[in-house]
């Protein structure tokens, strides 16, 4: 009922048609983006090691979070082999996942739900790991939304360092509610 | 949780009468105003993104029911549950009704000031729920029984020693304690236990997308997320102008939002909510609550571009030195200022006169909104209402009646140089005039310059 009579209300006062605007016409970043995306991310709190082999990720995850021991490494095992911890999932201190997609201008790393195995595992998890390939670099927010599919899944999000807040007095304190820390691991 | 004054004036009396909290209140917003200056002017296409934003939402506010009704089709199809509310008593009915359907007692919520607006919270304790505010900011607030005092920033007018204080009664953190990392660190572990028991989790929208019928959450706590994924229900509310046409549009709004919000690139968080997670249930509320009314108001139909940044605040000179319960509505500074009279002009009169008008404001908007040029617009509208404060009227009036007539104006003009030499506190200092409480004029002048002109002319002549 409320749904007809807000639907006319608009009908009655909305303007006259209004055209869309032409698609934004972007701006380039030029070819190597990942300086740009490694300083935007260490802007936002997020550290960034650039691996040269998948091999060493196992290895560098360790040396980070030498104390942890409840690490779920999606990257290298199957999920299947991590089922124990996810039952749990916050006592996860460690989450290892892979980003589909990082953006050089905020170091916004885009995971859909498959990426995340489940949808509060990268929120609930004490610390965080992104694997990213460098090739999958984009410049700006505009070049993300040309590569993603954001219907294909029932899920996704971008995600730009650890969480924070400044909700007292303006200090920024990072670890709020999600990951305390984000490290990525750019190959490539 | 309600306002302890109803007008502005009255409100900014109390806040600046303690000059030094008043200054820390205001070097703290400017801080976050001068970020977002930094930030803006390192992207070289930022003007043609405001311009693009503007023209987005103008388009769509043209083709607002097409694109309300794309969304909701898009958004059945994915198996979410679409619901529609004329105004804040049928949003928060819909939402008691749907917690009831499954029981739901304890609720988790993320930052929403459309459930401010419809004062959501009081109305489900009374009806028996536990309502738990989980962005760090609301939930200092929520404890103090206080609203928001800033769209973004809800706790922006406390001390980090009042922030020890509370945490201190209600978390059990050591007392004295005031340092940040310490206090946020204790609310994190006081939240997360309420995340991991909530039956339901309620968040605002930010952008809604016609083409697919998702919507986006934008956080920096990841407390929408974790409220949202580990509950079975999530109820999302809405109100009609978050919709925007296309998924690419996402693009121009997240470069401007948290750059122009807080001077950051983006929000640690930007979630794409599509479909309901196996198991659980997604529920989308459509919120009009006058925004149709405002569709209609040919003048103010552009304020409902807002996408609730927060930098209009940050860079007021009037809201950063009165604070942002002055405004006695859940939207504070010059938007909520131009929102809150569409919705009830006598209880907001008071709110577009809390204003400069110095512009500043329009300056940051990202969607361009002429927010000074509502404000003035709407104290003609207020005042043709009957509804501009009384003393304002009369001298409006008076002002008129005697610029309208150039003798009496000459003749008040010697009248007033005369009397302001003899009684030099008169007019400025005087009971009826609270702008002079803290000021004084300047000398007064011998003549008018209208003598001065024609003795000077007379002056040329004889020589």
């Amino acid at each position: 009922m409320s749904r007809q009579q807000i639907l006319d209300a608009i009908r009655k006062n909305k303007p006259e048609l209004v055209a869309a605007p032409v698609p934004f016409q972007y701006l380039s970043m030029g070819e190597d983006l990942a300086p740009a995306f490694v300083a935007a991310l260490e802007k936002v709190g997020g550290v960034v090691v650039i691996l040269k082999e998948r091999s060493d990720i196992a290895a560098t995850v360790q040396e980070h979070y030498q104390e942890m021991t409840r690490i779920a490494d999606f990257v290298n095992h199957p999920r299947n082999s991590n089922q124990a911890l996810l039952h749990d999932a916050a006592s996860i201190e460690v989450a290892v996942l892979e980003g589909q997609l990082g953006v050089a201008e905020n170091g916004a790393i885009w995971m859909q739900e498959s990426d995340c195995i489940s949808r509060a595992l990268p929120f609930i998890t004490q610390h965080l790991v992104l694997v990213l390939d460098k090739k999958k670099l984009v410049a700006s927010m505009h070049g993300a939304y040309a590569q993603i599919d954001t219907t294909k899944e029932g899920f996704g999000v971008f995600i730009a360092g650890p969480s924070k807040t400044a909700d007292i007095e303006q200090s920024l304190v990072i670890g709020a509610h999600g990951a305390k820390s984000l490290l990525v691991l750019l190959i490539g | 949780m309600s306002f302890t004054h109803h007008s502005h004036p009255d409100a900014a009396k109390d806040f600046v009468q303690n000059t030094e909290r008043m200054k820390w209140h205001d070097e703290a917003l400017w801080f976050v105003r001068a970020k977002r200056d930094r930030i803006a002017h390192t992207v070289p296409d930022w003007e043609e993104l405001r311009n693009q934003a503007s023209a987005i939402k103008q388009h769509t506010l043209s083709n607002l029911d097409v694109y309300l009704q794309q969304f909701e089709e898009q958004a059945i199809a994915h198996g979410v549950q679409v619901h529609w509310a004329a105004d804040a008593r049928e949003h928060n009915e819909i939402v008691l009704k749907l917690l009831n359907q499954v029981g739901a007692k304890k609720i988790v919520k993320s930052k929403s000031m459309l459930t401010e607006e419809c004062h959501l919270n009081p109305w489900l304790e009374q009806h028996g729920i536990e309502v738990v505010d989980t962005d760090l900011g609301e939930r200092i607030v929520q404890l103090r029984k206080e609203p928001p005092s800033h769209i973004v920033l809800p706790a922006i007018h406390i001390k980090k020693e009042e922030v020890g204080e509370l945490f201190h009664e209600f978390l059990g953190t050591e007392e004295g304690a005031s340092d940040p990392q310490y206090l946020t660190n204790a609310a994190r572990e006081h939240l997360r236990q309420k995340f991991l028991a909530a039956d339901a989790a309620i968040t605002g929208v930010n952008f809604a997308i016609a083409e697919t019928g998702g919507f986006v959450v934008c956080t920096n706590e990841g407390n929408a997320d974790l409220g949202a994924h580990l509950a079975k229900m999530h109820i999302a509310c809405m109100g009609i102008e978050k919709v925007i046409p296309k998924t690419a549009d996402l693009g121009v709004f997240l470069r401007l939002l948290a750059r122009s919000a807080t001077g950051q690139a983006i929000t640690t968080y930007s979630s794409h909510f599509l479909k309901p997670a196996q198991g659980t249930e997604m529920h989308i509320v459509i919120v009009d609550n006058g925004r149709t009314t405002q569709l209609g108001r040919e003048a103010f139909r552009n304020s409902l571009k807002c996408i609730r940044c927060g930098a209009c605040m940050n860079t007021c000179p009037v809201y950063r030195r009165s604070g942002g319960h002055s405004y006695h509505n859940a939207v504070a500074g010059p938007i909520g200022a131009i929102l809150a009279p569409n919705i009830d002009m006598k209880e907001y009169a008071d709110l577009p006169f809390a204003s400069t008008l110095c512009g500043s404001c329009s300056d940051v908007c990202p969607v361009k909104i002429d927010i000074h040029n509502q404000l003035y617009q709407w104290r003609q509208e207020l005042t043709r209402e009957g509804y501009a404060p009384a003393g304002k009227k009369m001298a409006m009036k008076m002002m008129g009646n005697v610029l309208a007539s150039p003798k009496k104006y000459s003749f008040s003009g010697k009248l007033a140089r005369k009397l302001l030499k003899w009684f030099p506190k008169l007019s400025v200092n005087g009971r009826l005039n609270p702008w002079g409480r803290q000021r004084d004029l300047p000398d007064v002048p011998e003549q008018s310059f209208r003598e001065w002109y024609q003795q000077q002319s007379s002056q040329k002549q004889s020589r």
